[in-house]
């Protein structure tokens, strides 16, 4: 089925990055950015899967409209954690920090990022972040929302807000250095020949991302602070029994919040631009459109946060600027949509399991970007905002879209990072799991939020239980979904079949060193002659030259 | 990765490693501004916001400590312009030279913070349970000039019938409160840039230590260079500080 | 009632039929663009699909006027979508002039609401059908937001500010209503109903229920002379203060040349901050009454002073703008 170059007679390298040094020190210790990388592959997931054990929680809570399992006060916490835990400290980091930790030196074919120490910190930053977000959520939990609104973080609540506000704070300092560093390797570290527009989509994603998070969460991070700072010393920036102003909280908190949607979407949109191409086996449609559009997402996306505070009362005409500026930013994600379809046209189409996030991504984000019109929408903002229909958009941008492109950009590298291959029939068997469940999960919360079900409800009016019960049940196929990568990769680490330099084949500088690559990344320095994703003039890739392939990899 | 000399082992030549340094500097100084930037937007719409009480709380700052510490700190980044200097010339005498009186005239400035601080403690004006704007005015110290006091008494009471002409004591409590809020701002932005000189002295050190065995010359400067970038963007903030902090609407209740 | 599983909640105020058709139209839109991504989709993914392993893809680098077109129609659609939204949202906006004003007041984790003739409900709301009707809403601590489905609107309820919101119900009938601002531990169950009633069983509810305490006029009229507001704001307007006669709704000119419509915000501010605008022609003497009245007493002050406006308005006075006149 699947063309791979896979032969069973690869072997892995002598030497590489994972067998370079042995012992905890070794990985403590490390500067190179790919351990770096599996570092946080390991933390991130460790989020993922409290945030996991939230998310379970709430939707069996939601079977019955009284609430079935917790008290109200024990839900408000599981939301609120939720939130925290998945967009906090698995949402942002997980693309970026990760695969773009581990490709983005290796795509432009550096040795490492600029400044190695400075990556290994932004790791333990964000560890010592999460230490104190977990204090919290083991000390009283937290139950402001996780959009810490004041005067109930900073006032009224009972629960550990402090360590929680903390947590966020210093982590904010984690994604700030990452994106430092992937702006100042981007621009000094590319190889001769390495030209601005011969960077992998990927790159100018994450180039894009980085824009966002150097400009964004030092907002967000003095924000809390000063929220974290009323709560403490019971001073008065935003609470109105003293003088303060709740609604400059709002604006502060979501001139980086808005953006932040952007730091989780544009990497995932980055790794299906290398997707799709590599599995039709074309150069991708509109190069520097794509391109274009993940710095227009990233600029626009600045201009748009009041859009969250359409009924809190602002000012009319605040009201149709940012709503107008919203319609703006939708287009160059319309604008990638198209180039991603437009690529499959006269493509060579693998079914590959890579390929089928892929395209479920761009199912499920063009519903999400699309639901993101309505709420964008004045006229019908005013009935939607806060209700489940909000929740239905985002968690189809970030789940659908986000969580999409990372699990599919994992498959994707998985062998450039293990050395290993995934067994393709459960992989694919998984993609389609994940799509469905998603699906089932949060599609039934549109029609909840357009009925009037406001979201962050612990007990419902009985004529919303039916939706409730289908999105439990596509909740519980959902976490199939997740859960059967996480066995099947695992797996795969030590009983997979080795990958060899380049499976797929694809055209990027990544795939021209070993698997996994050696510490140095590249045993020369490489010099690029080609263009991206081009596959008529790659006699390397052993396509063109008609070598016979291998038949499809795995047994299974 | 192993490090040849000056040159860390990522990058291929010592110019990419400068290049790549002060564009980390710079990219760095970016979320900083972003950074003050929320302070600044947060004390801008409680100042407008609260105007009367703003300008009195103002007024308690003391111009004296204020205007000295900014030429302090003016000296300061002269003399780490001069280290620079030194330091692209191959000086190798005066760039120690240079880099320790820059970190004694940062030394002044924390010294005369402190005791700016210490003054404020002692005037009841640090947030919380205890603050209270006319603590001073009520409790005068040896040594205080009475001209000075009589007159910071007249405009607090001014104030205060202002907001309140039949009550003045209600008066005052909202003005305390919003005086209050000035203040969690003051010791907030002051408090983040004195954090900031604090790094900025450790890093001194650094290059200090360094200088003394001679490392830097015309062909490697590029760490006094960004720790210079650091230094004049903490002044620059200071200048902003200093403006609106002490200096806008001064007298003017 | 709708079907087993509707779609959309009742249509029962003026908005509900305008924000239906808007969604309507949306969705077709949507549903447009995202099925004919996904039959494109699934029809390339059958019909290119790899023949032999060695098999590449046709090199296509992409077309500028398909790009054009591309962002241009998307661009023309959004805008109209925009336009369309912001017509609507005006309409959210722009409360009409002969309302029936109810007062609600939000806090952990209830509603209060008082009617025009002072008769104050818990956790429900009593309407005329066929009436405009005018909500103040102000919060006693957290963040909230009054939210009715069936009549699609919704407004934060933001303490230290005063937002309004109007609808005119159209249906008789009881609907559920919401707080969908979250505001802590019982935020799920800080509801209640709206109950919709014809105009005469609205006014024999009125007064059958007299268990209500004095109307707000009546209790800010007590608060006017109690709080010796009275010995100021004559009515005549000889007093220190301005009359208050006529000026609710008003234009007033301040002492700094500018003026400012008369309306709840400003009669708000006025009390807790005497001195944020000061009426052209008086002196700054009023004192504030930040924390001495709790937002039921304001409440009450502004009816009084809002049914000051029959009263006859004195010549030399109210800092009434020349130029608007008398309302």
């Amino acid at each position: 089925m699947s063309a791979t170059l896979t032969s069973p007679d690869y072997k892995l390298p002598r030497d590489h990055y994972l067998n370079a040094t042995y012992g905890i020190r070794s990985w403590l210790l490390t500067t190179d950015h790919k351990r770096i990388a599996l570092l946080y592959l390991i933390s991130v997931t460790f989020f993922f899967f409290i945030g996991g054990i939230f998310a379970t929680l709430i939707r069996i809570h939601l079977l019955t409209p009284s609430g079935a399992l917790v008290s109200p006060e024990t839900y408000n916490k599981l939301f609120t954690m939720h939130g925290v835990a998945m967009i906090f400290f698995f949402l942002i980091p997980s693309i970026p920090a990760i695969l773009g930790n581990f490709l983005i030196p290796i795509m432009i074919g550096a040795k490492d990022l600029a400044f190695p120490k400075i990556n290994l910190l932004s790791w333990y930053i964000y560890v010592v972040g999460g230490c104190f977000v977990l204090y919290s959520f083991s000390t009283g939990g937290l139950d402001t929302g996780w959009t810490f609104y004041t005067p109930l973080s900073s006032v009224y609540s009972n629960s550990a807000v402090t360590p929680a506000v903390i947590g966020i704070f210093i982590n904010g300092f984690s994604s700030i250095l990452t994106g430092l560093n992937f702006i100042v390797t981007v621009h000094t570290m590319r190889a001769p020949g390495m030209t601005w527009f011969r960077l992998p989509l990927f790159v100018w994603a994450h180039y894009a991302t980085s824009l966002v998070m150097i400009l964004g969460t030092p907002v967000v991070a003095i924000t809390l602070l000063l929220a974290g700072l009323e709560r403490m010393f019971h001073l008065g920036f935003f609470n109105p029994a003293m003088g303060g102003d709740p609604i400059l909280f709002q604006h502060l908190f979501w001139f980086y919040s808005h953006p932040a949607v952007y730091i989780m979407i544009l990497p995932s949109m980055g790794v299906i631009s290398e997707i799709i191409p590599t599995f039709a086996r074309k150069p991708i449609f509109g190069y520097s459109f794509i391109a274009g559009s993940s710095i227009a997402i990233a600029v626009i996306g600045f201009l748009v946060w009041a859009h969250h505070m359409f009924v809190t009362g602002e000012s009319t005409y605040a009201a149709l600027t940012f709503s107008f500026l919203s319609y703006l930013v939708a287009i160059p994600s319309a604008v990638k949509v198209f180039n991603w379809t437009a690529t499959l046209y006269k493509g060579s189409i693998s079914w590959d399991a890579p390929m089928l996030y892929a395209l479920g991504f761009i199912g499920l984000f063009t519903i999400g970007g699309l639901t993101g019109l309505f709420l964008a929408c004045l006229g019908l903002d005013i009935h939607i905002h806060d209700t489940y229909f909000v929740i239905a958009h985002f968690h189809y941008i970030m789940v659908g879209g986000a969580v999409m492109g990372y699990v599919g950009g994992i498959h994707f590298w998985w062998p450039k990072i293990t050395g290993k291959l995934y067994p393709e029939v459960l992989s694919r068997v998984a993609a389609v799991t994940l799509f469905v469940g998603f699906n089932l999960t949060f599609f039934p919360q549109f029609i909840l939020g357009y009925l009037g079900m406001p979201r962050r409800y612990h007990s419902y009016p009985p004529e919303f239980q039916v939706l409730n019960v289908l999105s439990t049940a596509g909740a519980s196929v959902l976490a199939l979904g997740y859960l059967l990568p996480m066995i099947y990769l695992t797996w795969s680490m030590r009983y997979g079949r080795v990958a060899g330099p380049n499976p797929w084949p694809a055209t990027g500088l990544e795939w021209k060193t070993d698997s996994p690559p050696p510490t140095e990344n590249f045993h020369v320095t490489p010099q690029v002659d080609w263009e991206p994703y081009d596959y008529n003039n790659r006699p390397d890739l052993g396509l063109a030259a008609g070598r016979p392939l291998a038949p499809a990899h795995g047994d299974d | 990765m192993h490090r040849t000399g000056e040159l860390y082992g990522q990058f291929e030549t010592l110019e990419q490693q400068k290049e790549s340094a002060q564009l980390g500097m710079w990219v760095f100084l970016v979320t900083e501004v972003l950074f003050f930037g929320g302070l600044f937007l947060t004390y801008a719409v409680n100042r407008h916001l609260y105007f009367t009480a703003f300008g009195i709380a103002g007024n308690m700052l003391d111009l004296r400590y204020g205007a000295t510490n900014t030429v302090v700190l003016i000296a300061s980044s002269f003399t780490m312009a001069m280290s620079v200097w030194a330091a692209q010339t191959s000086r190798k005498k005066l760039l120690p030279f240079c880099l320790i009186l820059t970190l004694l005239l940062g030394g002044v400035f924390l010294g005369i913070k402190y005791v700016e601080y210490k003054q404020k403690f002692d005037h009841h004006l640090i947030p919380g349970h205890s603050f209270d704007l006319t603590y001073h005015v009520n409790h005068p110290q040896p040594g205080d000039d009475a001209k000075e006091l009589a007159a910071e008494r007249e405009e607090i009471d001014n104030a205060a019938r202002h907001e309140d002409p039949s009550q003045p004591e209600n008066g005052l409590i909202a003005l305390n409160a919003h005086a209050q809020l000035y203040f969690s701002l003051y010791f907030g932005m002051t408090g983040l840039h004195a954090l900031h000189m604090v790094v900025g002295a450790g890093l001194l050190i650094w290059v200090i230590r360094e200088s003394l065995k001679g490392r830097f010359s015309a062909a490697y400067n590029t760490p006094i260079e960004i720790v210079g970038l650091y230094w004049h963007f903490v002044d620059v903030v200071w200048i902003y500080l200093f403006a609106l902090l002490y200096l806008i609407n001064r007298h003017a209740v | 009632m709708q079907s087993q599983l509707p779609l959309y909640p009742e249509e029962a105020s003026n908005f509900a039929p305008h924000v239906d058709a808007l969604m309507l139209y949306l969705t077709s839109l949507c549903a447009f663009f995202a099925v004919g991504i996904t039959i494109a989709i699934v029809y390339f993914f059958f019909k290119y699909h790899r023949k032999s392993p060695n098999d590449i893809g046709t090199p296509i680098e992409g077309d500028s006027r398909l790009e054009a077109t591309w962002i241009i129609i998307p661009l023309i659609l959004a805008l109209c979508t925009f336009s369309w939204g912001a017509v609507i949202y005006v309409d959210y906006r722009h409360t009409p002039p002969d309302t029936l004003d109810i007062y609600v007041i939000a806090k952990q984790w209830m509603w209060k609401a008082q009617q025009p003739n002072g008769l104050k409900e818990i956790n429900e709301l009593h309407v005329p059908v066929n009436r405009n009707i005018r909500l103040t809403l102000a919060s006693e601590d957290v963040i909230h937001d009054f939210y009715v489905p069936a009549f699609r609107v919704k407004m934060d309820v933001v303490p230290g500010h005063y937002n309004t919101m109007w609808f005119r119900p159209t249906k008789p009938g009881r609907y559920h209503f919401f707080c969908s601002q979250y505001c802590g531990t019982n935020h799920a169950i800080m509801g209640g109903w709206v109950i919709v009633m014809e105009p005469t069983d609205y006014a024999a509810w009125l007064s059958g229920s007299s268990g209500g305490e004095a109307n707000p006029v009546a209790a800010g009229e007590k608060l006017f002379s109690e709080r010796a507001c009275i010995t100021c704001h004559l009515a005549n307007g000889t007093g220190r203060a301005p009359s208050l006669n006529g000026v609710y709704g008003a234009q007033v000119l301040l002492a700094d040349g500018t003026t400012v419509t008369a309306d709840e915000a400003y009669i708000r501010e006025s009390i807790l901050q005497p001195n944020a605008k000061i009426v052209a022609g008086y002196q700054p003497l009023m004192p504030t009454f930040q924390g001495q009245l709790t937002e039921e007493q304001i409440l009450a002050l502004t009816a009084y002073i809002k049914s000051l406006q029959s009263q006859p308005v004195p010549a030399k006075g109210a800092g009434i703008a020349p130029t608007t006149g008398k309302k």
